[in-house]
């Protein structure tokens, strides 16, 4: 806390300070003053950094939030409505993502044969930036917003699937013994069993592709355009509105810890203790 | 099984050999026949060769030896999670070919799911048994067998709650609860410290006679051998001695022919404790050289 008021003071001090050093110089005639303004150096104006100072922020953030739902029309949409797209991409992409990596990782963690099988291809797959898929998606899909999902998708699946083959793989040999001598059924030593045991490593997985996944969604939307916080940051900037720009920047950070937040919680749902 | 020699013998007599394929009762098949097992990871070099012993149905085996003589391989052979490299082993008629609800294993790290409760963890185990009983039958089945190791104030727990005895007393409840035809345990005992060992030792004995459970077990500890075993089975190490290996396995088995009625508490004033005692050590020393 103490940090942070530190932090606004400085921000204030260093806006203030550029805000009031230019004068009006008055020994000017009218033509000279006339000859500057041509010449693109305004005086009379009060020069600015163009930096926002903590109360025009405090401003803009009180603005936008107090309305987060208008919407006028394509360029002109409020931050609950672009949060709501970015969020929903990177909710199906994620989704799918498990749907796949999932099931995939605990196969190949239970066949070691499988799993020197998908190595080489999930290596060479793993280190691809999510962006540089785009152009590929953006071909073969012919749609922007799918190709949005897309790229959370391909992002969000290494992770997962790598934390779930590792996960499964390394589950104790005593519990999958314990199973054994129980002649406990396939699916259900895979459900209370393996599943458990590999659960905190799965969720583990799931976190880190979902940071990625906030992460890439945004540099997305600046790319393909048209809804989202990456788009409405990028649009921001285009209409030099610096405020917005860095309220944009602000919502995008808390909303990623809230995520993070969440899938702690479930972390913790699942996590034993031996 | 038990009067194979009368109460009070000297010496030369308790620790009388046995060499089972020659000795074993001919009118009836034993409950469980090791024959001939024998490990090896590299060829011609078998960590333990040729071993033939047999377990009665009801008695209580103990089987003792230095640290790599391959008891646990012996085991778990016995258990069905390996595979000796020669050899078999019978039980009940039918050749142990792999894991099976028929034998009850207690691990040595007790290996509970540690996500499960005490009461889940036992009805797992209860419900691979019985697949089609009722949740009601499960959890009467559960409470009596947890109560039989006197865990009942602690059955919703989870076991990273219980101390490490009363993990162990779960894991032997679980492997009870299956009811098997044998029990087989890895050094259950292991882990834990000496006056917490002997509480479950009297316990363990007391459930094994009211039940009259087969039991299979490996030791460390000689005392723990002479209070619980009827029949104690030594293991020798492989040896490499100049370029000549030889191969470890069973070097005795001896019969346990103090009084079945004998407590931990006053094992050491029974006639015939010490030679018994001095004979395993004794074993246990020689081989080392």
């Amino acid at each position: 806390m103490f940090i942070f008021v530190i932090f606004i003071g400085i921000w204030y001090v260093s806006t203030i300070n550029t805000s009031t050093n230019s004068s009006p110089p008055s020994n000017l005639t009218q033509e000279q003053i006339e000859y500057q303004k041509l010449m693109g150096k305004d005086v009379g104006v009060q020069k600015t950094t163009g930096f926002p100072s903590p109360i025009q922020m405090a401003q803009a953030i009180g603005k936008q939030l107090s309305n987060p739902f208008y919407d006028n029309g394509p360029n002109d949409k409020g931050i609950a409505i672009q949060l709501g797209y970015s969020l929903l991409r990177v909710g199906i992409g994620f989704l799918l993502a498990s749907i796949i990596a999932i099931p995939l990782g605990f196969v190949i963690g239970m066949s070691p044969l499988l799993y020197k099988a998908f190595d080489p291809f999930i290596q060479i797959l793993k280190p691809i930036s999510p962006l540089a898929w785009m152009p590929i998606a953006l071909y073969t899909i012919k749609d922007s917003s799918l190709s949005g999902i897309f790229v959370i998708f391909i992002c969000s699946v290494w992770p997962m699937l790598i934390n779930t083959a590792f996960g499964v793989s390394s589950v104790k040999r005593d519990w999958l013994n314990v199973a054994m001598t129980l002649e406990v059924s396939p699916l259900r030593k895979a459900f209370q069993v393996i599943l458990p045991a590999a659960a905190p490593t799965i969720l583990t997985g799931m976190r880190i592709s979902m940071g990625i996944a906030w992460l890439v969604i945004v540099a997305a939307e600046m790319l393909v355009g048209g809804t989202g916080v990456g788009y409405f940051l990028w649009n921001e900037w285009n209409n030099l509105s610096l405020t917005s720009v860095l309220f944009a920047v602000l919502i995008i950070g808390v909303v990623g810890m809230l995520l993070d937040m969440a899938f702690a919680q479930f972390q913790k749902w699942v996590t034993y203790v031996e | 099984m038990w009067n194979e020699s009368p109460d009070r013998v000297s010496a030369a007599e308790i620790c009388s050999h046995e060499n089972m394929s020659k000795t074993a009762p001919a009118q009836e098949a034993p409950f469980v026949q090791v024959q001939s097992l024998c490990k090896y990871y590299v060829l011609d070099k078998p960590i333990f060769a040729d071993v033939n012993f047999t377990i009665n149905k009801g008695e209580f085996v103990c089987i003792i030896g230095h640290s790599g003589c391959g008891k646990t391989t012996i085991l778990n052979v016995l258990a069905g999670l390996d595979t000796a490299s020669e050899g078999y082993v019978i039980m009940d008629g039918r050749e142990v070919k792999g894991p099976s609800l028929e034998r009850g294993v207690v691990f040595q790290s007790h290996a509970l799911m540690p996500w499960f409760t005490v009461r889940q963890n036992i009805a797992f185990a209860v419900k691979s048994r019985w697949p089609k009983w009722s949740s009601s039958q499960i959890n009467t089945h559960v409470e009596k067998f947890v109560s039989m190791v006197g865990l009942s104030h602690s059955i919703e727990k989870k076991p990273s709650e219980l101390s490490g005895g009363m993990k162990q007393r779960v894991g032997i409840a679980r492997a009870f609860s299956i009811q098997p035809k044998m029990l087989l345990l890895d050094e259950p005992f292991g882990a834990l410290d000496a006056l917490t060992r002997g509480t479950i030792q009297e316990e363990l004995i007391g459930i094994v006679r009211d039940t009259h459970q087969t039991v299979f077990m490996i030791t460390h500890d000689v005392d723990e051998a002479i209070l619980l075993a009827d029949k104690i089975v030594l293991m020798k190490n492989a040896t490499q001695v100049d370029g000549s290996y030889t191969a470890g396995g069973v070097a005795e088995i001896l019969s346990n022919t103090l009084p079945k009625s004998r407590k931990r508490a006053e094992l050491h004033h029974l006639d015939g404790y010490y030679e018994l005692r001095n004979h395993i050590v004794d074993f246990l020393i020689g081989i080392k050289h």
